[in-house]
């Protein structure tokens, strides 16, 4: 079959897949859960104590569990729908298209399932991945420890062999939900005497083991959803190693691709509506129609543009990726830019909304949402490595430059 | 669509840029530029790019041409991007035969469109008048005379305009400056009485001249699309053209930053190679990314415009907005990146920092192209 028929055919059951998808999300997404979340109250995250935030959300997902599109690409065998990459970028482009929020959030999808699907093995596919994709389980991720944030090879959490069991022993920071997490991915040293990089292991193991405690930490959003986190001689069975003992960094790094990823993409779920229509409702416009501030329409058209330049590059790597043209490290790009874009989004915001944008506590100001997003978003350039540490990546990976 | 290369696409690179690199490297450019060559391009490498069917890329095969889409010309416009070779590609085989083929009639697609597939036949649109790029601000005058009409007025910016064989000019029949009705194209000879075309030797160093019609008489056959309807079709027409040029500003842009990695790799200071230093290596990592997503942009524009010129408006803006500004930055980082030899005719950086700043004009600056996006999102 010649290959212009071949893509034809290819795309009319595309066409098909497009068609039956929206009607289903039209007939089973419910208008609540058609607009963008405005709390984290309002994201469901699953795990064991999870509690549904309302009864739309509760169907949403369900309906969507069912179809296995919590985890749209994943296997059937493990929980997923098994979309091919085509079949994922229709689903995702009609959820856009309605503003269906996604079902379910989750560390398991975003970072350790990838993980799991290259480097786990069978037994732990099978027991893990099609819980992630249930919302049964809620996982966190213990990576960074006080003396090891963009250093994060130089950690000293330790893993001693004993027996069957490893026995671990130190403390974790910045553990994002540690405290409503059921279960941690874990970087831990198992060799002190091999290179930095060479003595560590990726573990996974259940935060309600003996010996593991947390303490949350208060950010100046003034939430705390993140911790400290303590390990006292936490036992934990060797088969629970990802990957092989000692070449746990392999598994780290390409972990870290994938949040690098979710994260340059969170700008995306932002706050629906246009930045420009959202300031025109604060700051009014002028006889023709147009923002009552030049300057502030200039930032915002200015930002407009980059965004819909970043969004073009988001739909290309997914395309260089699903054509193997995609560089490794091209994710650390698109965390950078996607991060830094995000934070020129909430300066606009706060800027826009004027005196409105600085009220705290208060019903009007629904407890302050817009402001705390605002100071959230300025981890976003430090979680997952920060901007520094991506450009540092560019220029070494990509662009060969010299230089350790 | 996947904004990716085809393996069609991919070929169609590969043999422009041979073509391209092996025969009119800068100093190509150079060369014509010092020997103040009259036509300002080489009438020989034109009929080989023709007679490879690039002239002829966008013309329908009925017409002679190869029928190709606006991703193909962008990929051209790339590689003539990296090596800034003079050639009537732009203004002939993008924009005048898109405006011949969106716009002509039967009798005119049938005696211009081969033409400009063989390669014999040189066309370019004459649009601004003023120093900034507004279509709209049209001003030159035709009047009905007769059964035709009479063009009085002057343009700027005419791209090969001393050495094309077909002038398409932008002129008001009807309404005054700033108003879209009103707007009509003309096919004019240049040969014509009361036709006066300057020269300008640009910053540059490509082709551009001034023109002046005063009561040049033309008969109402040379319309081109409808008259007084003429802003839609100038409207697509343009939306190509920055397409291309978005094109060329990523090809340039790449092939600076290319330079300039290649420099950092290779010139010592302080007893380290430069690129060892983190400050050095963190912006040519913002430039990089800055290129990519501006490549991103711009496939996405001329696949938008491959679906439907009509409504490509949006893509188009964010491409060349983000094309000017990307571009303006690679040039001026590869400038002071290579320290005093970018300041050096010798070397040619400078080339480059020229080019970007007549493609950042032409067409709409990215000043321009932001503010159509804005009115677009209504704000
Ligand atoms: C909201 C949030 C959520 C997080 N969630 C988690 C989580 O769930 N699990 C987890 O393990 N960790 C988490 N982290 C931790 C995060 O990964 C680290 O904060 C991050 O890697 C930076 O480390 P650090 O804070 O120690 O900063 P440092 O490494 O001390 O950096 C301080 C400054 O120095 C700069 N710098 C450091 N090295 C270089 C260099 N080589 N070149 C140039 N500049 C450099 C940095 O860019 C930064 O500006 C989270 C962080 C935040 C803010």
């Amino acid at each position: 079959m010649p290959d212009s028929q071949a893509s034809e055919i290819e795309s009319a059951e595309l066409e098909q897949f497009r068609n039956e998808t929206r009607a289903w999300l039209e007939a089973n997404c419910p208008p609540e859960m058609r607009k963008p979340a405005t709390s984290d109250a309002d994201v469901f995250w699953g795990g064991r104590n999870a509690k549904f935030s309302s009864e739309p959300q509760r169907i949403w997902f369900e309906r969507m569990r069912d179809k296995g599109w919590t985890v749209p690409d994943w296997p059937k065998e493990y929980g997923g729908g098994g979309l091919s990459a085509a079949e994922h970028k229709v689903l995702r482009s009609e959820m856009a298209k309605m503003g269906a929020r996604p079902p379910l959030s989750s560390f398991g999808i975003w970072m350790l399932g990838p993980a799991l699907l290259k480097y786990g093995n069978e037994a732990q596919k099978k027991e893990h991945l099609p819980k992630i994709a249930a919302g049964e389980i809620r996982w966190c991720q213990g990576y960074s420890e006080p003396n090891a944030g963009s250093d994060l090879a130089s950690l000293q959490t330790r893993a001693e062999s004993d027996g069957d069991d490893f026995v671990i022993t130190g403390s974790k920071i910045w553990t994002s939900y540690a405290n409503y997490a059921d279960w941690i991915f874990c970087l831990v040293r198992t060799d002190p005497t091999a290179k930095k990089h060479d003595g560590i292991s990726f573990i996974l193991f259940d935060m309600t083991s003996k010996g593991v405690t947390t303490k949350p930490i208060l950010l100046i959003s003034g939430y705390s959803p993140f911790c400290e986190t303590f390990f006292d001689g936490v036992r934990v069975p060797k088969s629970h190693v990802v990957g092989t003992v000692n070449r746990g960094w392999d598994v780290a790094k390409y972990l870290l691709q994938h949040e690098r990823a979710m994260i340059s993409g969170m700008g995306e779920r932002g706050v629906g509506r246009p930045l420009g229509q959202i300031a025109a409702d604060s700051v009014g416009t002028d006889a023709q129609g147009r923002l009552d501030d030049s300057m502030l329409r200039g930032r915002i058209a200015t930002f407009d543009v980059d965004e819909a330049a970043l969004a073009a590059c988001a739909e290309r790597a997914v395309d260089l990726a699903k054509a193997g043209q995609a560089h490794p490290a091209f994710s650390s790009a698109m965390k950078y830019y996607g991060t830094e874009l995000n934070k020129r989004r909430y300066e606009i915001l706060m800027s826009a909304g004027g005196v409105d944008a600085l009220e705290w506590e208060s019903e009007r100001s629904r407890q302050g949402a817009r402001p705390r997003a605002w100071l959230r978003t300025k981890a976003n350039s430090i979680e997952g490595g920060t901007s520094e540490v991506m450009l540092g990546i560019v220029a070494k990976r990509i662009l060969d430059l010299p230089g350790a | 669509m996947a904004l990716v290369l085809t393996e069609e696409q991919s070929m169609l690179r590969d043999s422009a840029r041979g073509l391209i690199s092996d025969k009119a490297p800068v100093s190509h450019l150079r060369s014509l530029r010092d020997s103040k060559d009259p036509t300002g391009f080489s009438k020989e490498l034109w009929h080989s790019f023709a007679e490879m069917g690039f002239a002829g890329l966008l013309v329908p095969e009925e017409f002679g041409g190869s029928g190709l889409g606006f991703m193909e010309a962008g990929v051209v416009m790339e590689e003539i991007g990296r090596t800034l070779m003079p050639s009537p590609f732009l203004a002939t085989s993008v924009v005048a035969a898109s405006a011949l083929n969106r716009g002509g009639n039967a009798a005119q697609k049938s005696e211009y469109l081969p033409k400009i597939a063989s390669g014999s036949l040189l066309a370019t649109l004459a649009i601004d008048e003023g120093a900034k790029h507004r279509p709209l601000q049209t001003n030159l005058q035709a009047v009905r005379a007769g059964n035709g009409f009479k063009l009085s007025g002057a343009k700027a910016l005419v791209v090969d305009g001393h050495v094309a064989d077909l002038l398409i000019v932008a002129a008001r029949t009807a309404g005054s400056a700033g108003e879209r009705d009103g707007l009509t194209l003309f096919l004019v000879n240049p040969a014509a009485k009361g036709v006066a075309i300057e020269r300008t030797i640009m910053v540059d160093a490509h082709n551009a001249a001034r023109l002046e019609l005063s009561n040049v008489e033309v008969t109402a056959d040379s319309v081109l699309g409808e008259v007084d309807q003429g802003a839609s079709l100038l409207d697509g027409v343009l939306d190509i053209g920055r397409g291309a040029v978005a094109a060329e500003m990523v090809g340039l842009s790449d092939e600076v930053f290319g330079r300039t990695v290649e420099y950092l790799k290779s010139r010592k200071q302080f007893g380290k190679l430069i690129g060892e230093f983190q400050a050095l290596q963190h912006r040519a990592a913002e430039l990089y990314i800055d290129i990519e997503i501006t490549r991103a942009a711009t496939i996405k524009a001329l696949q938008a415009l491959d679906a439907d010129v009509a409504k490509a408006a949006s893509s188009v803006a964010v491409a060349k907005a983000r094309a000017g500004t990307t571009a303006t930055r690679a040039v001026q980082e590869g400038v002071q990146m290579h320290g005093g030899m970018g300041m050096t005719d010798q070397f040619d950086i400078g080339f480059f920092m020229k080019r970007a700043r007549v493609c950042e004009e032409l067409f709409g600056d990215a000043n321009y192209h932001t503010e159509q996006l804005a009115r677009a999102r209504g704000y």
